[in-house]
This record gives C-alpha cells, sequence and structure tokens, in this order.
C-alpha cells in the first residue's frame, strides 16, 4: 500500500499517547457509532505502490489514442508550446503554494499574476483584468453576471458563440434566474437584423465570439453599436491568439472581454486545465468576480503586490457578493504569462497569421478536393465545409492518424488549422477528402 | 473625537445637515470612521433614488470589511458626493466635511439626537 | 523586482516558427492599431525571471503549511508525472469516444472510488473547484425542485453563520434567499434554530462536517433527518472530508449533494490558487440532473459520454480539470482500502497532538477533542499586550512556517486556525509548537518586535489601504517609459 504519513506504527502510538488518547476510536467519539465504517469496510482495493500505481495510470493513458495530426478546434486548440513554458510551470513553488494570502511569502506568485493581468490588457486593449476563472466558458458566464442590474437583466446570447459556451451561460442564468434571448445566426455569423429587432430596454448584455464558432470574422463593432444603442453592454468573447492579428474588443467597444486561455501555452488535455480569462473598462472594475491583484508598497517603501479590491469578494459580502468565485487558474495564468513572454508581440503577430495562411490554403485545397465552404464572410483559423458524407471524410482520415475537423451534422465539418500544421499534412488531408468526395 | 453641535445624528451613527433649502446632507460620523478604520471605497446611491430611515442606502469598504451605511431619514436623493468615489480617505481625514449624499423631501428627521445626546450615546457604546 | 515587461528590449525573442510553405493571406476584417506591448525578452532573460519568481514563493516543499480549512498536504511527486503522459495530455477534448476510451475509463473508476468513499451514487467531474462545485451542487437541488413542481415555493438556503463565505455566495448565485442561522455556543449547528428556520420554503442546508471551527458535529443525523421532514435537501461542502474520509461517509450522514475539493483531500497541488477541481457527488435522485457528458460503459465494452435529457446543462466547457483528476485517481489508487483511513487518523492525531501540546498557552475557540483542525483565539493576548493574530501569523513567516488561517471562521475573535495535515513528521509539528510557544512568550516581552514582523522576508508588511484606495491593476508603457 501506498501512504504519505510519515510517521511509523509505533511513533503514532506514541503521539496518540502523549496527546492523552488511549486508542484511535477515542478520537472519533463524536461520530455516531451507527454510521462509523468498521475497518476495512471502505469498499476500495487495497493500496498500490507507486510503482504499481504508476504503471495502472500508464496503462490508462495508453487507452487513449493521440493523433498525430490534428485539424480541430471548436473551442480547444493544438499549439506548439515553447519548451520554457513547461521548464517554469514545473518548478515546485509554484505549484505546491496556496493562493497568496500572505503577500510577505508569495511575492513571485503575485507578481506573475499581475504581469499575466498586464499582458491580458495589453492584449485585449481593456483597462483591467483579473486573476482569471475557471475556463473560457465560465469567464463567458461570469460576464454575463457582471452586467446583469435590475431593471436590466436580459442576456443576449448570439448563436454563433460556441454550444458549449451558451450552454454554460444558460446554466448559470438558471441559477440566477436571468433571461436568455438566442439571436439567430445568418451565413455563419450573427444576424444584426435579428439583433436590432430584438433588442428592448431590459438588454443588459449582448454576448459575442470573435472570430466564432464557425471560424467566422463577426462584425464586432456594428454589434457593439447596437447594443450600447440599446443600453447594453457588448460582452466579446476572443480567442487570444487571434487577438495578434485582429482588432482588439477595446477597439470594437467592448465593455467586458473574455476568451478560452488555453491556446496560451496549455495542452488539450482532453478540456482542462484551462484559463478563462477576463478583462473589463475601469468603469465595470469593482464588477469583475475573483482574485485581483494590485501593486503597493511594503513599509520600507519597497514595490510590493497583493491582492486587492477584496470588499467585491464573497469572504466579505457573503451572499451579497456578485460571485462565488474565491480562486483562480493561477498556474494556468503563469502558463500564459511564460508563454506570451516566449513568443512576444512579434512572435504572437506570426503565428496568428500563419495560422490563418493555413487554415486558408487548407480550405482551398478542400474546395479544389470538391468539398464546399457553407459560409462566404472572411474566417481566422476555422472554417466549415459541406460535402455529402462527412463522416466518411473523418473515418478515412482516421484512418491515417489524422484527427479531422468536427462534424456539425452529416454534411458539415468544421475545421481548424494551426501554426502546427505542414503543407504536406494539408495535401495529405485534401487527397483523402478527394478520394472519399470525388464520384 | 468631534461632535458638531449644529448636525443631527442617528443610533446607527450618520450625520445630518439640514441646509437653508430645506435639504439635508448625510454622511458617517467621525466615532464611526474610526470604528471603522482606513476606508478604501463607497458605493453610493444614484440621484433620484429614494432612501428611507433604518435602510441602508450606501456601503463603505475597508480592506476587509464591508459596512452597510443607513439612512438617518426618509427622503429623495439630489446629489451625490462622486468625490469620494476617487478620494474614500476624505471620510476619515474630515468627516464632517464628507457628505455622501444630498436628500430633498426630508422626513423622519424628528427622532435623530442632538450632540449631547449622541456623544452620551457613543460613550455608552464604548463601555459595553 | 522588476516585472518581465520592464525588462528586455525591442526586437528581442525567442525563435519559435519555420518559414511558411503556404501563401500569405491578407484578412480585410479590421486588424489591430498596433501590437501588445507584450515582453520582448531572450529566453535567458524569461528562465532568470521566473526563477526569481519562484524564489520568492513559499510551497510545500518548502516548509510547513498549517493553513486551516485548506488541507495543504505534501503533493506527491508521482501525480505529476503521470499527470504529464501525453495519453492524456495530448488528446483533444471533442475526440470521438473510440479514441479515449482510456479517459473515459479514468473517470468511471474515479466515480466509483470516490462514491466508495463519500456513499453517493454519481459523480460529476466538470467544477473545477469547491466554489464551482457548491454552485452545481446547489442548481441540482434547484432542479430537483423544479421538477417536483416546488421550485417557486423552495426558495430559501440554510446556512449557519460559521460557514465558509463561499455558501452564502453559492446560494445567491443559485437564485437562493439565504438564511443564516446562529451556532451553539459549542460551535456545532443549534438544533432549535435549525427547526425554528425549516419550513415549506426550505430548498436545502448547507454544511461542513466536520465543520469550521473544527469539531465533528455530533447531531449529524437528526440535523439532515430535520431537513428531510422539511422538504429540504442536505448539502455537504466537502472542505473538511480529511478528517473523516475512510471513517464515515457523508452519504450515511444523510447527505443529498457534496462537492470534493481534490485539491485539498486527494493531494493534487494548489498552483498557488488553482487549478484545482470540484467534482460533485449526489444520491441517485439527484443524478439525472448532473452536469455534462458522463462516462457510461456500452454493452459493447467500450466506454461513451452520456448527457441526461433532465441535465441542468454545463457549468463550464468540456469534461473538467481532467489532468487534475488523473492526480487524485493515481493518489486514491495509491492510498486504498487501508491508506484512506490511515490518512484521515492521523491528520486528526497531528491536529490534537499540537492542540495537546498548545492548549496551556492559546487559547482554545472550543476546548476537547478536535477534528483535523483546531482554532485558537489570540484575544486574549491581545487583551494583554496588543498583539493580534496577524501579528503571530506575521511572526511565523521568519520562522519558514506559513501561518494558519487567520480572521476565520468569523465567530472567532482574533482566530487562528491550525490544520497540520497527516503527511508532516513528529518532527516538524514539535519545531512549529516551539516556535508558537516562542512566539506567545516574544510577544508578552516585546510586543513592539512581533508589531513590526516579518522581518526576514522578501518584502515587509504592504500598504493594503493604498492598494485599495488607489488601485494599481496593471502595468503600462507609457508609464514606466
Amino acid at each position: 500500500m501506498g501512504t504519505f504519513v510519515p510517521g511509523t506504527g509505533s511513533e503514532q502510538l506514541l503521539m496518540l499517547h502523549e496527546s492523552g488518547y488511549a486508542d484511535w476510536d477515542a478520537l472519533f467519539a463524536d461520530v455516531p457509532a451507527q454510521v462509523r465504517l468498521a475497518d476495512g469496510a471502505l469498499d476500495l482495493p487495497d493500496g498500490l505502490s507507486e510503482m504499481e500505481a504508476a504503471a495502472a495510470m500508464r496503462a490508462l493513458a495508453d487507452k487513449n489514442h493521440r493523433f498525430a495530426h490534428i485539424f480541430r478546434g471548436a473551442g480547444a486548440y493544438r499549439h506548439y508550446i515553447p519548451a520554457i513554458v513547461g521548464r517554469v510551470t514545473r518548478k515546485e513553488n509554484f505549484l505546491t503554494s496556496y493562493t497568496p494570502y500572505q503577500a510577505e511569502i508569495s511575492q513571485g506568485i503575485l507578481q506573475s499574476i499581475f504581469e499575466y493581468q498586464s499582458m491580458i490588457c495589453e492584449l485585449t486593449g481593456m483597462d483591467v483584468s483579473n486573476a482569471s476563472v475557471y475556463d473560457g466558458a465560465a469567464a463567458t458566464a461570469e460576464a454575463a453576471a457582471m452586467c446583469t442590474e435590475r431593471k436590466r437583466n436580459k442576456v443576449y446570447l448570439s448563436q454563433t458563440l460556441p454550444p458549449q459556451v451558451i450552454q454554460t451561460v444558460q446554466t448559470y442564468c438558471f441559477g440566477s434566474n436571468t433571461p436568455v434571448q438566442l439571436v439567430p445566426e445568418k451565413d455563419g455569423v450573427t444576424d444584426l437584423d435579428a439583433l436590432k429587432d430584438l433588442l428592448d430596454d431590459t438588454a443588459a448584455c449582448v454576448i459575442m465570439a470573435q472570430p466564432n464558432y464557425y471560424g467566422q470574422i463577426e462584425d464586432a463593432a456594428a454589434i457593439g453599436k447596437l447594443a450600447h444603442e440599446a443600453g447594453a453592454k457588448l460582452v466579446m468573447n476572443c480567442n487570444p491568439i487571434s487577438l495578434g492579428l485582429l482588432a482588439t474588443p477595446a477597439e470594437c467597444g467592448a465593455d467586458v472581454a473574455v476568451g478560452e486561455g488555453q491556446p496560451l501555452g496549455m495542452p488539450l488535455a482532453w478540456g482542462g486545465p484551462y484559463l478563462g480569462y477576463m478583462a473589463a473598462t475601469t468603469a465595470m472594475m469593482r464588477k469583475l468576480p475573483g482574485r485581483i491583484v494590485g501593486e503597493t508598497t511594503d513599509n520600507a517603501g519597497n514595490r510590493a503586490f497583493v491582492l486587492t479590491l477584496q470588499a467585491r469578494e464573497q469572504h466579505i459580502r457573503r451572499e451579497k457578493a456578485k460571485s462565488n468565485v474565491c480562486s483562480n487558474e493561477a498556474l494556468c495564468a503563469l502558463t500564459a504569462g511564460v508563454y506570451l513572454s516566449a513568443v512576444g508581440p512579434d512572435g504572437l503577430a506570426q503565428i496568428a497569421q500563419r495560422c490563418c495562411d493555413n487554415a486558408h490554403y487548407l480550405a482551398s485545397q478542400l474546395e479544389k478536393a470538391g468539398l464546399k465552404l457553407a459560409f462566404s464572410n472572411e474566417f481566422f483559423h476555422e472554417f466549415v465545409t459541406e460535402c455529402p458524407d462527412a463522416v466518411a471524410v473523418l473515418d478515412a482520415l482516421a484512418e491515417q492518424d489524422i484527427l479531422g475537423g468536427l462534424p456539425l451534422d452529416e454534411h458539415r465539418i468544421l475545421w481548424c488549422a494551426t501554426e502546427c500544421n505542414t503543407k504536406e499534412e494539408m495535401d495529405q488531408v485534401a487527397q483523402i477528402a478527394k478520394e472519399v468526395c470525388g464520384q | 473625537m468631534n461632535f458638531p453641535a449644529e448636525l443631527k445624528y442617528s443610533k446607527s451613527h450618520e450625520w445630518v445637515r439640514v441646509l437653508s433649502d430645506g435639504t439635508a446632507q448625510i454622511g458617517l460620523t467621525d466615532y464611526a470612521q474610526k470604528e471603522l478604520g482606513d476606508l478604501v471605497f463607497v458605493n453610493l446611491p444614484q440621484p433620484e433614488d429614494e432612501i428611507r430611515a433604518g435602510e441602508a442606502f450606501a456601503d463603505v469598504e475597508s480592506v476587509k470589511a464591508v459596512s452597510d451605511v443607513y439612512a438617518p431619514v426618509n427622503g429623495t436623493v439630489v446629489e451625490v458626493n462622486e468625490e469620494l468615489l476617487d478620494a474614500p480617505e476624505l471620510i476619515n481625514q474630515d468627516p464632517y466635511e464628507a457628505w455622501f449624499v444630498k436628500v430633498e423631501q426630508v422626513e423622519e428627521a424628528e427622532t435623530l439626537l442632538s450632540a449631547e445626546e449622541y456623544e452620551a450615546f457613543v460613550a455608552q457604546e464604548a463601555n459595553k | 523586482m522588476k516585472l518581465i515587461l520592464e525588462k528586455g528590449a525591442e526586437g528581442r525573442h525567442v525563435s519559435l516558427l519555420g518559414n511558411s510553405q503556404v501563401p500569405a493571406v491578407q484578412l480585410r476584417a479590421a486588424k489591430r492599431a498596433k501590437a501588445p506591448a507584450l515582453p520582448q525578452v531572450s529566453e535567458t532573460e524569461i528562465s532568470r525571471h521566473y526563477s526569481a519568481l519562484a524564489r520568492r514563493c513559499h510551497g510545500v516543499n518548502d516548509g510547513f503549511y498549517p493553513l486551516g480549512s485548506c488541507t495543504m498536504k505534501y503533493n506527491p511527486a508521482i501525480n505529476e508525472e503521470v499527470a504529464a503522459l501525453e495519453g492524456f495530455t495530448g488528446v483533444h477534448p471533442l475526440q470521438p469516444a473510440y479514441t479515449v476510451q482510456g479517459s473515459l475509463e479514468a473517470l468511471a473508476l474515479m466515480e466509483k472510488k470516490l462514491c466508495a468513499i463519500t456513499g453517493m451514487d454519481a459523480f460529476t467531474f466538470q467544477p473545477a473547484a469547491g466554489a464551482h462545485g457548491e454552485f452545481t451542487g446547489l442548481l441540482l437541488i434547484k432542479a430537483y425542485h423544479q421538477a417536483r413542481g416546488e421550485a417557486a415555493q423552495r426558495t430559501k438556503i440554510i446556512v449557519p453563520d460559521s460557514a465558509h463565505g463561499t455558501n452564502p455566495a453559492s446560494a445567491t448565485m443559485a437564485g437562493y434567499t439565504v438564511v443564516n442561522i446562529p451556532s451553539a455556543p459549542d460551535g456545532c449547528v443549534d438544533l432549535e434554530a435549525l427547526r425554528a428556520a425549516v419550513g415549506p420554503d426550505t430548498a436545502g442546508l448547507m454544511l461542513t462536517n466536520p465543520n469550521t471551527v473544527g469539531l465533528f458535529d455530533k447531531n449529524i443525523l437528526e440535523i439532515t433527518r430535520i431537513v428531510h421532514e422539511a422538504g429540504g435537501l442536505a448539502y455537504y461542502d466537502g472542505a473538511n472530508l480529511n478528517a473523516v474520509m475512510g471513517i464515515v461517509r457523508p452519504g450515511d450522514m444523510g447527505f443529498d449533494v457534496i462537492h470534493l475539493n481534490l485539491h485539498k483531500t486527494f493531494s493534487t497541488p494548489h498552483g498557488g490558487g488553482g487549478p484545482g477541481a470540484g467534482p460533485v457527488g449526489c444520491k441517485q435522485l439527484l443524478a439525472q440532473f448532473l452536469p455534462g457528458g458522463r462516462p457510461v460503459l456500452q454493452q459493447s465494452g467500450s466506454y461513451d459520454l452520456e448527457a441526461d435529457q433532465a441535465s441542468i446543462g454545463s457549468v463550464r466547457a468540456f469534461h473538467g480539470n481532467f489532468l487534475v483528476v488523473m492526480k487524485a485517481l493515481c493518489y486514491v489508487m495509491m492510498l486504498g482500502r487501508q491508506g484512506i483511513p490511515e490518512a484521515a487518523r492521523n491528520a486528526v492525531l497531528n491536529a490534537n497532538y499540537m492542540r495537546v501540546k498548545l492548549q496551556d498557552l492559546y487559547q482554545m475557540a472550543y476546548p476537547g477533542t478536535c477534528m483535523h483542525e483546531f482554532v485558537m483565539s489570540l484575544q486574549p493576548l491581545k487583551d494583554q499586550c496588543g498583539v493580534s493574530a496577524m501579528d503571530i501569523a506575521k511572526g511565523l513567516l521568519d520562522h519558514g512556517i506559513h501561518p494558519p488561517t487567520m480572521y476565520f471562521p468569523l465567530i472567532v475573535h482574533e482566530a487562528l486556525m491550525v490544520e497540520p495535515t497527516e503527511t508532516e513528521t513528529k518532527e516538524t509539528l514539535d519545531e512549529a509548537v516551539e516556535v508558537l510557544r516562542g512566539l506567545y512568550e516574544k510577544a508578552l516581552q516585546d510586543p513592539e518586535y512581533l508589531h513590526a514582523c516579518p522581518h526576514n522576508t522578501p518584502i515587509g508588511r504592504p500598504d493594503e489601504v493604498k492598494a485599495a484606495r488607489h488601485p494599481l491593476l496593471r502595468w503600462t508603457r507609457e508609464e514606466n517609459a
């Protein structure tokens, strides 16, 4: 059996007696006898040694298939992760510390979060950022809660948001009894006319994705203008890599910018841990949920960082708090900080451009192979095709160890290309698709 | 501790200054600011909001606490002191100049305490 | 210390991309007006910068961390190795089920183990943290009352005044009105107050047991019975499960829904504030409402993800903090039938050992046997010489010990809450006792010294008032140019 209890049996008994207890049962005298588990009654297998557990875990990992070539995104993206990222984030001091309540011995974590907040502000153009939340979908739901007020509480969700984001916001709104209005899509982007008709004086915010679920680039400024004319806020869910190239949420008039930070140095990892980033205008600063780090000085005038604006939070406001978030994904925020330091401003622009170039090349080759592009708008690094039998294409790709795009229905596939994909890979995908689709 | 004679006071430690035009300013007393410690932020109501005696109309934040500020009178907010939003320390520095709101149609002011009565009340509180 | 954004020079970078093999595309869409002012640094600078930051952190690997209610136990090295296996890190969350049988089987296995430990019937792994789990659990309660046509009537969640702030905040997020009930003088639930609070409007009760003062509420069966008889459900906040895992199961105590903190009880590292994992378990009557797709074994012998029609939906994208769950799975596999209760027993032993060695000097808020943690009140010391719980905490920093939780629970004045955990040696506990006793004596002789602590840390006490009055939450290039 494995154990991490250092005390030997005799040491334990010695301590028990020194503490004034005759036996173990005496320690648990307050636990009602009728519900106390008997010795050995816990319904678990016997414990394993480290070597056995490592083998068992490896056996599970080996039952997964890791595709050699990946053309699937839809909310989780494979990017190249610079080696320095893992080197830094594996450091035990970062890994094993708690939330930095004791600032004097937590300056490392606090400063890394302050740097992360600064980089998110730079990336989004927004004024302030929090220390991050669980993931991009949860960040979007928290953003909706930031915007709702007593008289304005309806949340407008564009149907071009990723479905996992829509579902998460709907679930949070089920909790808070917040009405949700879905805004229909037209040719793969938010239907502006429909949005205009739907907006009313109870509108709290309009939430959209950029690029959207289908990879299409939305006219965010136009959506923001409609929202603001109706007295509502604009919440933009942005892919952080795309911000190397595209207009920032601030430039589009967003009041809150959120998104999935996973592309910034985190592995796919079957969905988590990921990183929800959240940034806002100064006017919305005190509505941001979760941890926020601020700069101050210590008693000797040295630069110091602390958790601040805490009176917003649950441990002080309790039932009056707007959010219950009391942690962040600090290690993931650190990861994003190291990633952005490694790629720098030019690197980020190049990665964004390369993703875009590769996706357009893949799209053009697939078109030549006989697939049709489903939408006519500009796209970033994802796009949707139509063909008679999507599953047949994807199955044929899987046989060659290629994870193709995500099937949206019988005919449509949502493809993604990143800087990791080579021309040879894309040519092979197109060739296989042609063999399946070509009559 | 300071208890200006021209003001009226509530037992929840707010002061009221009735102005010549019938409107009234409301703020936190010197005793309250000392008890609360360094204030770092204040949440204020908006003009036209109705406030009701005994109900919270604002809150003040210190680093590790948030406390409600109760309306000493009924009334309608005509002006809020936005200066406090940028400089909450004014409440600590000069509590009787750091008014939170100005209200009109003031009602229920009769039960408020005089400076003398409030000073006695505070002395009693401190001995508890 | 300089920020990484203040280091480097224009044009410095780490080389990453090769040359493009495909034509460049010029998008017509609006571009950003200027590049973000991200760091322009070499890899050497990155490496040294973060090494310097790491030296300014205190982790469990650095020293004793008796932070009450946070269960800062040792984080086994093997956990990190298994979570880094490429079979786990390299799979996409939307891969077809037949290609992620290992992930699905691992979750199903962990669900089975956690059900055995807690007495629940089903789990979801979506919630990313304890607070996230609380919110999820309350939504299950809400969906349950809704399905029975009682949602409009059952609008209140009862929370003891000793609860973590997340409990009332989560209840508000789930659309409930919070009813705070006072604790009895012994720190446990006041049964009379509870009986008076329940009624046809009760949706449920949220409780930790052991509670936040470190005591096992011996009336627990009566408490859950009162709630059930009123038609409410009982929610177990698993923050303190480490004291009783393998000893008694929340399901047997009468709880219907529970969250666990894998980053506390099940040894996964806190990462400076996350990522954690807060899986939610429930009895069968709530299982249909669980969020997200859950692994179900098919007749074919392989697993598939299934979501029930009645599910509340999703509380985040995908399947939760999967890698964190894998670390915890490895831990539970290693401990197994004997190791789980052994850990709990020793967590309780270590706490009582320290309590007994301190109680003649430090006032215990609730005398008598504690569970995995105990609460001291520094009020007598403060009255005597002006030295506060905060001062003693800062004094501990100079000795390389992370302070206990300060000023919680709110019902104890000048509280310090000590949770040593089971992974500390007797020598470490003895040393910590010596240091705490020494600080007490020092406080009586030289209170000024304690007020000025810490003396040996990278920075002294920070000015939190300044930080909150004039928030400086980011670096900007202009200011620093």
